[in-house]
């Protein structure tokens, strides 16, 4: 499973972990210097997924560029569409219709349950467990099919426009959302008995990947990875965009500081976004869904900067316009880069076997990453 | 402008009077010279009123003309937010580094560095991050690249 390529003077061994490796999920690179079996310097390596989104951005117009994004974080490929939309519209002080706002918002909370579920599924195989995954997928695959049936994609959306939604609900959605919600419910007791409860599984998650909370705050983490620190930092509570400060849910905090409260957190957060959906799909207001805009968008002279709160956590969209049709230069503030630079931190003085489970609870995606 | 943004506007230029205040966008921009930059972020996230410990994103501009480093930066205690910026030279762009006081950085400048070519005095370990090893030519972030293989104009 591991490659090893030589070893340091000092009798230290330095190993490859990817970028071919299954519980990397995706192109990641670690150089670990190991001493026995404990583990010295994780150095990520980046870059495999590299695309230049930023670059490529500034060739496209304020319409355009909100569907690169969907590659991005494709498991919160919605969450990034709503952020660019909201960075445009800021800029453009568009008005968006209360059914937009709605809209966005259940969706959003959709997206964040698939993302989680789908972390969820993913890091109990990487610890061993292999059936959690198919039950993650099971109920993964409704959020999926009711996106499909919305937006016409299952993973890059592209729903979201500068003043709305690109086309309106159909019919059944309310009914499809509702009947996921119930099946969802009636899942959620064989989580907790499948691993949250499992002794074996607690054993190999508390007290590894200690982040204390001034860390946490100093790395630029975000998200599930600092909640489960105790640093509060949901930009939904914090800045709310959208209806968020019109629903009730909790900003879910553990202080375990370690891969198991992470977990927890994002366990608690699935049931937070259903909350969420549950008060918002009965009071969908009626009315457009889409403002009004020119055809063509012209961000007027100035800096704009927006944040959400993707599955992951924090991601900015910072656009410099210079007033023309596509934008001067825009950055993305992606919360698995700064979640990844803990890593190092955490995994120093841990034995190699912890790795996965640090790495799974950091919930990364590489091509948000890498952009 | 809101009285918070006026007292955070007073305890910075009692910090440092050279620097330029610009209360147009959403946040307090200050602008400052590149070779004080590290002993004022020093006093941002040690003086116990303003406490910036939280820096949510790094990045740079390229005007053609020049560069300007962004800092944002907030608190997570009094939940105030500051965007720092400064000017640096386009053919010869050198910073401070600020990776010792926000760990963040170390990642952030790496990428800088190598998109667009910033040079950080003294930080830790200023090696390419997402470029490939023995990458050469110009930074991909500058105006100025050009690849004719990849790059498609519109």
């Amino acid at each position: 499973m591991f490659e090893e390529i030589g070893t340091t003077t000092e009798g230290d061994l330095i190993i490859n972990v990817g970028p071919q490796h299954p519980a990397t999920h995706g192109v990641l690179h670690l150089v670990i210097t190991l001493n026995g079996e404990t583990i010295k310097k994780v150095e990520p390596h980046l870059g495999y997924i590299h695309r230049s989104i930023e670059k490529m951005c500034e060739s496209l117009t304020y319409r355009q560029f909100i569907y690169v994004t969907s590659r991005m974080d494709y498991l919160s490929a919605h969450i990034n569409n709503h952020a660019c939309a909201l960075c445009v519209e800021k800029g453009l002080q568009i008005e968006v219709p209360p059914r937009a706002l709605v809209i966005r918002v259940i969706m959003d909370e959709l997206t964040r349950i698939a993302s989680h579920e789908l972390w969820w599924g993913a890091m109990a195989m990487d610890l061993g467990a292999f059936t959690p995954f198919f039950h993650a997928f099971r109920e993964r695959e409704s959020i999926n099919e009711i996106m499909e049936e919305t937006c016409g994609a299952r993973l890059t959306m592209n729903y979201n426009v500068p003043g709305g939604v690109m086309a309106d609900l159909h019919k059944e959605f309310p009914k499809r959302v509702k009947a996921f919600i119930t099946l969802y419910k009636s899942k959620i007791s064989e989580y907790a008995e499948l691993v949250t409860g499992n002794i074996i599984f607690q054993n190999r998650m508390k007290m590894v990947g200690h982040l204390s909370v001034g860390d946490a705050i100093s790395y630029g983490c975000s998200g599930p990875t600092a909640r489960g620190s105790g640093v509060s930092c949901d930009i939904r509570k914090l800045y709310p965009y959208a209806v968020y400060d019109k629903v009730e849910f909790d900003e879910v905090l553990e202080t375990g500081c370690d891969s198991f409260s992470r977990y927890i957190v994002r366990i608690r957060e699935m049931q937070q976004s259903v909350r969420i959906i549950e008060q918002l799909i009965d009071n969908i207001p009626d009315g457009e869904f889409q403002a009004k805009t020119k055809a063509v968008l012209k961000l007027p002279k100035g800096e704009f900067y927006t944040r959400v709160e993707t599955a992951r956590g924090e991601l900015g969209v910072f656009i410099v316009s210079e007033g023309g049709t596509t934008p001067y230069r825009i950055k993305f503030r992606s919360p698995g880069f700064s979640n990844l630079s803990a890593l190092d931190k955490m995994a120093r003085g841990s034995k190699l076997g912890d790795l996965v489970a640090m790495m799974g609870t950091l919930d990364l995606v590489i091509p948000d990453i890498d952009r | 402008m809101s009285t918070d943004t006026e007292i955070l506007k007073g305890r910075l230029t009692e910090l440092l009077p050279s620097a330029v205040f610009d209360e147009s966008g959403e946040w307090l921009n200050i602008t400052l010279q590149p070779t004080v930059w590290h002993s004022f972020a020093l006093q941002l996230r040690q003086v116990e009123s303003l406490n910036f410990d939280y820096l949510f994103c790094l990045t740079c501009i390229d005007w053609k003309t020049h560069l300007t480093m962004v800092y944002h930066l907030t608190s997570t205690t009094f939940r105030h937010s500051i965007v720092v910026k400064s000017l640096l030279k386009i053919d010869k762009p050198v910073i401070e580094t600020v990776s010792d006081i926000w760990k963040t950085a170390e990642f952030h400048e790496r990428e800088v560095y190598e998109l667009f070519g910033v040079n950080f005095i003294d930080h830790p370990d200023l090696r390419l991050l997402i470029l490939p090893e023995g990458w050469e030519g110009k930074n991909p972030l500058r105006k100025d690249f050009e690849d004719h293989v990849n790059m498609v104009k519109l």
